[in-house]
């Protein structure tokens, strides 16, 4: 199997240039952040409703939309607190408008009831979580992907949420994108869940042309006679088209369980149909949500399952491994939620073992142990606010399969030039005065809206 | 003020008869709320199909079901933030929100104080009835001191809040009060509100005879209603606010205007505004 995402168009020689952005055959190539690209990718999917609330490292997000979004007649709002920008997110996406919010661990943690509601009155939005070290207020300015879990299980109840963990700058523009299109498609919240190492790198990308840029697909609007129109109906897709206000419609949304008609309803077997379809309308649309890149898995002995910045040094690892002669393969998941069983076991299907690196105490490594009963998954974990290196990932996959690898650094050149670049310097790079940054504004720096160490 | 016939209008055009009976309690003034809200808005005439009632959690919260409208009942303290994304993304809709004493002034309280210096063009109906009813009787921030819920069996020792001196010193457009004894002034007040452009916050006095009033020997709904409008003083306008907290008399009527840009308004004239000199290659 091979990837299914291309990896991110990056060099050394291309983050170190002054060059002022180039326009190739094919698209714009832009020197970005990753935040920068999920408000690019946001406006050219559509939205046009933003509302948040400052916090690192997820600022930039709303700095670069609102400059965008009252050029293209949409609304920026800064709210009161994290709550009232999901709540307000939710209020324009229920008036009929693509919307998103972005925020970080302790302000996604203040938007879970809200999240929770958006979820069960099936209302499409778009979160973006970047994931500082935690818990608590924790590191703000420092990586880390402790909110895996929190994405799936963070608000109360049972509940369906698609989560998509983009590993570059140029993922997160495509994930963005995504993300509007499987949540105006299946009506369920989408976050887009990146760490501060993605978040504030920068990268050269290739950008789609504006006007060639894949707009989400607009949400299915109720549409016949309104004393026939059931806002929650049973549908063969799982999916009701949704009533957009003054249409004539006046239906009535709740985040009470309801019944097909969108009023209040506690009767059990009402309560059970719904939320039965609620519970199963993902599954029944798994080909549409799920993506996960494999390397190297058809012989591999030992699998690495990582995702986000991991990813990439798990990927030069596989690499390195490969190099020494040692069968790796890397398994991504890009949509994290709900999580891509089948093809982890396909993937896994012949492994004798199953490292799984990440910068938390092991909340990867729980999905993956379920998943792969039986088999030896051991974790590679790091909650200091620094990334795992893809040394420490070869030693230690090696170690599983009996291989003791050559002294650090030995190891041949890297296979590809998108998993080598420490996140570190790559964010420090400054881009020149003179440059828009892309969005027509007279803005220079890319990383203008995070100062170093900066608090949220 | 030359008072209308309440018999001209009927009230039962503009609901889902379909929800009746409705879960109020005999005695709940919220209906009486309900009613005044339809006839002001039967009075200025409206577009059903444009109208989207935005309500929160509680008693009052529960009211927007059993309006004929595009109607949101969402999280609790919340319905004034659902309503800035609605009204900021739809300025074609009329948007107006029903909320309790709990909604807006304690988990909500944030919300409101924002709305009112954000000055959107929403109507804001606060259903204060001195405690948390849905929820048995607890204490709320506007039951009076020495008040008995099931959470201050020794009585309140905490002031109430005057919500009108609140939403006027946080900047509403236009703030005012009512009791549900005056039912042609409270429709009156609201109609002022719905036709103001900007954030309209009106607290209407409405009591909860079955637990408040049972547990406090405050006697029939009738009585309550009589104790309340004994307790009122009409229309003293003030552009100030004297104190944070409910007086022993309170004022009614329209309390507070103020004539300052609404906010949907002036975004989409400055995002304008800007195009233009973006045009002119005067960007900023």
């Amino acid at each position: 199997m091979n990837a299914v995402v291309a990896p991110a168009v990056v060099s050394t020689a291309q983050l170190s240039s002054d060059r002022p952005a180039e326009s190739s055959a094919t698209g714009r190539m832009r020197l970005l952040s990753g935040n920068h690209a999920a408000a690019l990718a946001a406006v050219d999917a559509g939205c046009r409703f933003f509302a948040g609330y400052p916090i690192t490292p997820s600022s930039e997000v709303a700095e670069r939309l609102s400059r965008l979004l009252p050029q293209v007649d949409g609304v920026f709002v800064q709210m009161e607190d994290e709550i009232a920008s999901m709540a307000a997110v939710i209020g324009a996406s229920m008036g009929g408008v693509k919307s998103m919010t972005a925020t970080s661990g302790p302000g996604f943690s203040l938007k879970q009831e809200n999240l929770g509601y958006a979820c069960a009155a099936e209302i499409p939005c778009v979160v973006i979580d970047v994931m500082r070290g935690g818990p608590s207020t924790g590191m703000p300015t420092r990586p880390a992907q402790a909110d895996l879990m929190q994405t799936r299980w963070g608000s109360h109840g049972d509940y369906p949420i698609i989560v998509l963990a983009p590993a570059s700058v140029r993922e997160i523009y495509d994930e963005t994108v995504r993300a509007f299109t499987l949540s105006e498609t299946l009506r369920t919240p989408v976050v887009v869940l990146y760490d501060q190492a993605i978040a504030q790198l920068t990268e050269t990308v290739e950008l789609p042309e504006p006007g060639a840029a894949p707009a989400a697909p607009e949400r299915r609007w109720a549409s016949g006679p309104r004393e026939a129109f059931r806002p929650y109906a049973i549908t063969d897709d799982q999916v009701p088209p949704m009533a957009r206000p003054g249409d004539g419609y006046r239906t009535h949304t709740t985040g009470l369980t309801h019944s097909e008609t969108g009023f209040p309803s506690q009767k059990p077997d009402v309560v059970e149909r719904n939320q039965r379809r609620l519970l199963t309308k993902l599954a029944a649309h798994r080909t549409l949500h799920e993506s996960v890149e494999t390397l190297s898995c058809d012989d591999a002995e030992v699998l690495v399952v990582a995702l986000g910045i991991t990813a990439r040094a798990a990927r030069r690892a596989v690499g390195q491994l490969r190099a020494q002669g040692v069968k790796a393969g890397l398994f991504r998941p890009i949509t994290l939620w709900p999580f891509p069983e089948e093809r982890l076991r396909e993937a896994a299907a012949h492994v004798k073992a199953v490292l799984v690196p990440e910068m938390n105490a092991g909340q990867l490594r729980l999905e993956v142990e379920r998943v792969l009963r039986g088999h030896e998954v051991v974790g590679l974990n790091r909650y200091d606010g620094e990334a795992i290196t893809p040394e420490a990932i070869a030693q230690q996959a090696a170690g599983l399969v009996g291989v003791t690898l050559a002294a650090p650094g030995a190891a041949p050149s890297a296979p590809s030039s998108a998993a080598t670049m420490p996140p570190m310097v790559a964010a420090a790079t400054p881009s020149k005065p003179g440059s828009c940054c892309g969005c027509g504004c007279a803005s220079t720096s890319d990383n203008g809206g995070s100062k170093a160490g900066g608090q949220s | 003020m030359m008072l209308d016939k309440a018999a001209d209008f009927d009230v039962r055009q503009t609901l889902r008869l379909e929800m009746m009976p409705h879960f109020l309690c005999p005695g709940c003034g919220h209906g009486i709320a309900l009613r005044a809200l339809m006839w002001a808005l039967d009075e200025i005439g409206y577009d059903r199909d444009k109208l989207a009632v935005v309500s929160g959690i509680g008693c009052a919260g529960r009211l927007s079901a059993y309006i004929d409208a595009n109607t949101f009942h969402t999280t609790h303290g919340r319905p004034l933030a659902f309503a800035t994304g609605l009204a900021l993304a739809r300025p074609d809709l009329r948007v107006v929100v029903i909320a309790g004493d709990g909604d807006c002034l304690a988990i909500g309280g944030n919300h409101l104080i924002h709305a009112c210096r954000r000055n959107l063009n929403i109507t804001c109906l606060m259903l204060n009835n001195e405690v948390y009813g849905m929820t048995g009787g607890q204490v709320s921030p506007t039951t009076s001191e020495q008040m008995l819920t099931t959470t201050t069996p020794l009585g309140n020792a905490e002031p109430a809040f005057d919500a009108c001196a609140l939403a006027t010193g946080a900047g509403a457009g236009f703030v005012g009060r009512e009791v549900t004894h005056h039912v042609p002034k409270l429709k009156q007040l609201i109609r002022q509100g719905l036709e103001h452009p900007g954030f309209a916050f009106i607290e209407v006095l409405s009591d909860c005879t079955e637990i408040f009033g049972r547990k406090n020997e405050l006697g029939s709904s009738p009585e309550m209603i009589l104790r309340q409008k004994s307790e009122i003083r009409p229309s003293a306008y003030r552009d100030t606010v004297d104190a944070p907290f409910r007086s022993t008399e309170l004022d009614t009527g329209v309390l507070a205007v103020n004539d300052r840009p609404e906010y949907g308004t002036a975004y989409r004239a400055a995002a304008q505004a800007a195009k233009a000199a973006a045009g002119k290659g005067k960007a900023r």
